[in-house]
C-alpha cells in the first residue's frame, strides 16, 4: 500500500481516541455505577454484557482496534526514541516519555484485567458482578495495581488527545495548543476522579 | 608572573567513523570573552591533555563564526548548540564538549549531516523554476507574508532540532523538524505552490511529518527561533487535506 506508514500512524492516532478513548470512558462510567449501590452496579453490568450482537460489538469496537495501538504503540515505544530528559528536560518532553511509560502500563494491566475477569467468566470459575471486583480490589496489592494502572491509563489518553489534536492539525498556533493542554489537564482530573472514586466504593464493603 | 588562569574542557573524542569515543580532558589558558571555538584553537595550538601528555588536536567543523552556517554545532554541557555561540564565561565548567550522536561521527566533533539534506530531497525543499525558456516574473507575495516566510527561511540546517528530537536516530526514518518546517516555506511561496502536492507526497512517505511525536524539544533549541511544532502541526492538517483530496478525488489535488 502506498504510504503505509503514514496511514498506520494516522489509524494510530484516530483508534486511540475512537473507539478506545471513547470505550475507556464508557466503561469507567458504567463502572461508577457502583457509588449507587451493589444492585446499581448489577443491572449496569447485566445491560452492557446482555446489548444485541456484544460479541460483535467486542471484537470490532474493543479488542481489534486495542490489538492495533497497543502492536503499533510498543513498537513506538521501544523501537524508536532515544529518551533524552535529562539533557531537555522541557514539559513537553516529559509529556512525551511518561505517554510511552503509561502505554506500557495500560498494555500489562488491560492484559492482566482481561485475564481475571473477561478470562475468568468465559471459564466459569466466577460470576460477572459486584462480588467479583469487590474481591480483587479488597486484596492490597490489586487495589494498588488498579489505582496506578487506572490514572496511567487516563493519563495516556488525556495527553494522547492532545497528541490527537496537534497530529489531526486541529491545533497548530501555540497558543492553541496552550488551550489545548488546559482543555486535557481538565479530562485527566476529571475522568481520574471517575475511576478511583469507583475503586474506593469497592473496597468499602456493601 | 602570575599564575595563569585555566578552564577545563573534558571532550568526547573518537578517532574516526567506526572507532570507539573515549573522553580527554584539556586545561586551557583562560582569557576574557572567549568562546568554545576559541578554546578549542587553543588546543590545537598545544595539543597536550590534562596529564601532560601530547595528544591529536581535536577536530571540529566551524565556517561563518556568528551563527548563521550552523557548521561549528556540538553538544555543550549536554545541550546542541553551536560552538560560536557559546560564551565561555556563560557556561558552567568543566565545560564537556561531545559531537552530536544523532548523526554519524566523522571525527571528534564533526558529523555527517547527510540525513538532513535526504530529508530535503525527500520534501522537495526547492522552488523549480528552470526550463527551456524564460517564464517571466512569478506571482508577487505579499510583504506580510514575507516578513512571515522569512522567519521560516532561517533554517540553517545545523541540525540541533534533529539532536534534541527523541525520534530522530540511526533506528529512525524521521526526517526530523528542519524538512517539515522548509515544506511549509516552499508550500507557501507563491510560486513553490504550485508544486505542493509534490512537498505533501514527500512527507507521506516513509519517515515523514508523521514521524513526529511531540517532544517539542526542536522549537526550544532552535538558535534562530523557528516556531518548528506550528510548522509541524501545520504539515499535519496539510498532509491530511492531502490525503482525503487524493482518496475522494479533487480537481484541485495535481
Amino acid at each position: 500500500m502506498e504510504h503505509r506508514e503514514y496511514f498506520n500512524r494516522r489509524l494510530h492516532s484516530l483508534l486511540g481516541v475512537v473507539p478506545i478513548g471513547l470505550f475507556v470512558v464508557q466503561h469507567l462510567i458504567i463502572n461508577h455505577f457502583v457509588v449507587y449501590g451493589e444492585e446499581s452496579f448489577n443491572k449496569a453490568a447485566n445491560f452492557m454484557a446482555s446489548l444485541p450482537f456484544v460479541t460483535a460489538l467486542e471484537i470490532f469496537v474493543i479488542y481489534l482496534p486495542i490489538l492495533f495501538h497497543a502492536i503499533l504503540g510498543v513498537y513506538i515505544a521501544f523501537n524508536v526514541p532515544t529518551y533524552n530528559n535529562k539533557s531537555y528536560g522541557y514539559f513537553r518532553n516529559w509529556m512525551y516519555t511518561l505517554q510511552r511509560i503509561t502505554g506500557i502500563i495500560t498494555l500489562v494491566f488491560i492484559a492482566w484485567h482481561v485475564y481475571q475477569t473477561k478470562v475468568q467468566v468465559a471459564l466459569g470459575n466466577v460470576e460477572l458482578d459486584y462480588n467479583l471486583m469487590a474481591d480483587i480490589l479488597n486484596q492490597p496489592f490489586f487495589f494498588w495495581f488498579y489505582i496506578v494502572s487506572v490514572i496511567a491509563i487516563v493519563f495516556h489518553l488525556a495527553n494522547g488527545l492532545w497528541s490527537f489534536c496537534v497530529h489531526w492539525g486541529i491545533a497548530q498556533s501555540p497558543r492553541a495548543q496552550q488551550i489545548v493542554t488546559y482543555i486535557t489537564v481538565g479530562v485527566f482530573f476529571v475522568v481520574s476522579y471517575i475511576g478511583i472514586r469507583t475503586i474506593i466504593e469497592f473496597t468499602m464493603g456493601a | 608572573m602570575a599564575e595563569q588562569k585555566t578552564v577545563t574542557f573534558i571532550i568526547t573524542r573518537q578517532d574516526g567513523p567506526d572507532s570507539a569515543p573515549y573522553e580527554e580532558t584539556f586545561h586551557i589558558p583562560y582569557r576574557p570573552n572567549m568562546n568554545v571555538i576559541s578554546a578549542l584553537m587553543e588546543i590545537q595550538k598545544n595539543p597536550v591533555n590534562a596529564n601532560g601528555e601530547k595528544t591529536s588536536a581535536v577536530q571540529w567543523d566551524m565556517n561563518c563564526l556568528e551563527e548563521v552556517c550552523g557548521a561549528c554545532s556540538m553538544v555543550i554541557n549536554g545541550t546542541a548548540r553551536q560552538s560560536c555561540a557559546a560564551l565561555v564565561d556563560q557556561l558552567d565548567q568543566p565545560v564537556r564538549l561531545a559531537p552530536m550522536d544523532t548523526f554519524p561521527v566523522v571525527r571528534d566533533l564533526i558529523i555527517d549531516r547527510e540525513r538532513m539534506f535526504d530529508a530535503l530531497k525527500q520534501i522537495k525543499g526547492w522552488v523549480p523554476i528552470d526550463g527551456t525558456h524564460d517564464l517571466g516574473p512569478g506571482p508577487r507575495m505579499p510583504e506580510k507574508k514575507r516578513q512571515w516566510a522569512y522567519e521560516l527561511s532561517k533554517c540553517m540546517t545545523c541540525g540541533v532540532c534533529l539532536e534534541a528530537c527523541p525520534n530522530v536516530n540511526d533506528k529512525s526514518t524521521f526526517i526530523g523538524p528542519a524538512a517539515i518546517s522548509q515544506a511549509r516555506l516552499f508550500n507557501s511561496h507563491p510560486t513553490g505552490e504550485m508544486n505542493k502536492s509534490e512537498r505533501l507526497e514527500g512527507l507521506m512517505e516513509e519517515g515523514g511529518v508523521l514521524g513526529c511525536g511531540n517532544a517539542q524539544n526542536c522549537v526550544e533549541v532552535c538558535p534562530k527561533g523557528i516556531p518548528l511544532t506550528t510548522s509541524i502541526a501545520s504539515m499535519n492538517r496539510a498532509t491530511l487535506v492531502q490525503s482525503f483530496k487524493n482518496f475522494f478525488g479533487s480537481d484541485n489535488a495535481h
